[in-house]
């Protein structure tokens, strides 16, 4: 019953979808209108933190390597703390900007694990590539939460962090267990399949 | 008799390029999902169900796609325009 690693990557990718449309209108409508139904305050957070818990079981189940067990639990409790410090800035338990360092420390703790936990180049397979280039593109999109902390009222930091999600959803959706990447596939990656 | 029909017609709301923006985000998703369902078909196992296992039938990215663009569109969006038309109406 345990669902295949690529279709674990295609519901994450559903749910940072979401997030990120989401994080689109918030940016389009400001802050002040999103939040004016409490509901629509908390979804984002509530759905960071809820992706932070359910990464928990992907680390339970998914143990094929000690370095993807201690990734996937790394990402757990950063999305998780992150997705409390948002909730807690929404509710009014914590007020200062700067706490929202905590979103952009998760960015950078989940672009080192995924570097670190890929160990095949860039070109082994699909999966090898992804994983590179979502490691780079959280490690570079760290500066936006970075200067939402700084400058909470910032549109371009507040678009860049909100289309961060979406492109990490187009890249988890991409995500196959073994297919090409631009024509390349190492024999030791194991027959394709479709 | 009263010539002043014309009064009774509604003024056609105007919608700011925020609303239009927030309203086409859903659509604009599902529309990239159909698209991806259309070049890669074989994604769709729910069109050759026999001999799929449980998550192949549930988790179809296409689909999904769609149901996140229709999500939004259904769930959030509508409460959202009408915030954003009460706050640009204060506004003025």
């Amino acid at each position: 019953m345990q669902p295949p690693a690529e279709h674990v990557h295609w519901l994450f990718a559903t749910g940072f979808l979401l997030l990120g449309l989401c994080l689109v209108a918030e940016a389009v409508v400001g802050t002040e209108v999103w939040r004016r139904r409490a509901w629509r305050a908390y979804l984002w957070p509530g759905l960071a933190f809820g992706l932070g818990v359910l990464m928990w079981p992907v680390m339970t189940f998914f143990t094929n390597s000690t370095l993807h067990m201690l990734a996937h639990g790394a990402w757990a409790e950063v999305l998780m703390g992150a997705g409390a410090v948002e909730l807690a800035l929404v509710r009014g338990k914590l007020q200062s900007p700067a706490w929202r360092l905590m979103m952009a420390a998760a960015f950078a703790v989940s672009g080192l694990a995924f570097l670190v936990h890929e160990q095949n180049t860039w070109f082994f397979q699909r999966s090898s590539f992804l994983h590179h280039l979502l490691g780079w593109t959280l490690l570079v999109a760290a500066v936006f939460p970075l200067v939402r902390s700084v400058r909470p009222r910032s549109h371009v930091a507040a678009a860049g962090f909100a289309l961060t999600f979406v492109v990490i959803a187009v890249f988890l959706y991409c995500d196959r267990d073994v297919a090409p990447v631009f024509g390349h596939l190492s024999p030791l990656a194991g027959p394709p399949h479709r | 008799m009263n010539a002043e029909l014309v009064s009774e017609l509604e003024v056609p709301k105007q919608r700011t390029a925020r609303a239009r923006l927030v309203s086409v985000l859903g659509p604009l998703t599902a529309l990239a999902g159909a698209i991806w369902a259309i070049a890669q078909p074989y994604r769709l196992t729910i069109l050759h169900p026999h001999g799929q296992g449980f998550w192949w039938l549930f988790a179809e990215p296409p689909v999904l796609v769609i149901a996140v663009g229709l999500f939004f569109y259904f769930a959030v969006a509508p409460g959202l325009l009408e915030d954003l038309e009460e706050a640009h109406a204060a506004s003025r």
